[in-house]
């Protein structure tokens, strides 16, 4: 499955209510694609879907993105060859979805056993502003030490959003603000190919199960 | 659930059974040094309807009632004035739905650590109850299903 990228400018990213169309669009065609591939596949070939995740493989990503680790170095998708990537964008604020979608991520990493070792998490804040190297060093820590929080610049990151088709918005809410985000993780390959979305609600063995797959695919 | 919570949870629950609302399992997820946010999950069963209308705590300058939708696959938070309590029935606050945010916090929530936290509500002819409940603080690293329904 093809997903053909389209790039909607976006006019004011923070004011911006309703996420951009083209994520919408992307979040529309994933729902379609679970509905719709399995029936499908019933129907006429006995195969199943390879994947529990939505397969996004031949996705046109902007591969040329770089993120900073909590020391400050600057780390590209290349960096992790030969390891599965899963990207996580989140704040650490956040006191529901992110830590369910880490402890999540932890409890993939140990169902893979030996290969755990094979699996990066990457945790990407979307709250440059709050998040300071020191806090996203020990947040990320907390679930899992090889656990990594990457930032970047508040700019690099609307590129980013527009790339990887995540909406998220900063909304003022009592006395603070909060972030409004997707909350998909990304699973790229070992040889630094995005390939799949995994939804926050998929069970943790389901999504082990397809980082298996794609570090068998690596050896097959 | 590791088995060390179950003594200090049935404490907690037991010893605030007396009063019009019951609160079950109460927790607050920790924080790591200098994270300035968390949150606050229990079960609320008032006997009769009433609405939880305000929170506090020592622990952090503000405390919000929030709500958790999801849109499609976006996550959104808000502020909520009240949440309703029908009565006799459980309402839960958890990482999926409603929950108290603590903000602000003045120090870090560490593992074990005890949340004393002042809820008040509101009966419907506008009487107002306050009730001191004390959370434990649970692991970062902790989805909170299941952990939230305990009953004694």
């Amino acid at each position: 499955m093809k997903l053909i990228p389209t790039q909607v400018p976006l006019k004011n990213h923070r004011a911006q209510a309703a996420p951009c169309r083209s994520a919408r669009r992307l979040a529309r065609l994933a729902v379609v694609i679970g509905l719709t591939s399995a029936p499908l596949l019933g129907a006429d070939e006995p195969a199943p879907a390879k994947f529990h995740g939505t397969d996004v493989t031949g996705y046109q990503l902007d591969y040329g993105f770089a993120l900073k680790d909590t020391a400050g170095r600057e780390l590209k998708i290349a960096d992790f060859k030969g390891k599965v990537v899963y990207f996580f964008f989140g704040f650490t604020q956040c006191p529901v979805i992110c830590p369910t979608a880490l402890t999540r991520a932890a409890e993939i990493k140990r169902l893979l056993g030996a290969d755990g070792e094979k699996l990066q998490v990457v945790f990407v804040t979307i709250d440059p502003e709050r998040d300071t190297p020191e806090v996203l060093r020990s947040y990320a820590a907390a679930f899992d030490p090889s656990f990594l929080g990457l930032s970047t610049d508040p700019e690099k990151l609307k590129a980013l959003s527009r790339s990887f088709k995540f909406t998220y918005s900063k909304v003022q809410t009592g006395s603070s603000y909060t972030m409004d985000h997707s909350t998909a993780s990304y699973v790229f390959d070992p040889s630094g190919k995005i390939r799949l979305i995994l939804r926050h609600e998929a069970p943790a063995a389901d999504c082990a199960d397809d980082i298996r797959k794609l570090l068998q695919e690596k050896t097959n | 659930m590791k088995p060390k919570y179950l003594i200090p949870l049935y404490f907690l629950a037991t010893a605030l059974a007396h009063s019009e609302v019951e609160v079950t399992a109460p927790w607050v997820r920790a924080t790591v040094p200098n994270q300035k946010a968390s949150g606050a999950f229990m079960e609320l069963k008032s006997k009769n309807a009433c609405k939880l209308v305000s929170a506090s705590s020592l622990v952090a300058k503000t405390v919000e009632i929030h709500e958790m939708v999801m849109e499609g696959e976006v996550m959104k938070m808000r502020q909520i004035k009240s949440l309703d309590l029908p009565g006799d029935t459980t309402v839960k606050l958890s990482p999926a739905g409603y929950h108290v945010m603590l903000i602000g916090l003045k120090e870090q929530l560490k593992e074990g650590q005890v949340v004393e936290l002042k809820l008040t509500f509101e009966k419907p002819g506008g009487e107002l109850e306050t009730m001191d409940v004390k959370a434990v603080v649970r692991p970062l690293a902790n989805t909170g299903r299941g952990e939230g329904t305990m009953k004694h």
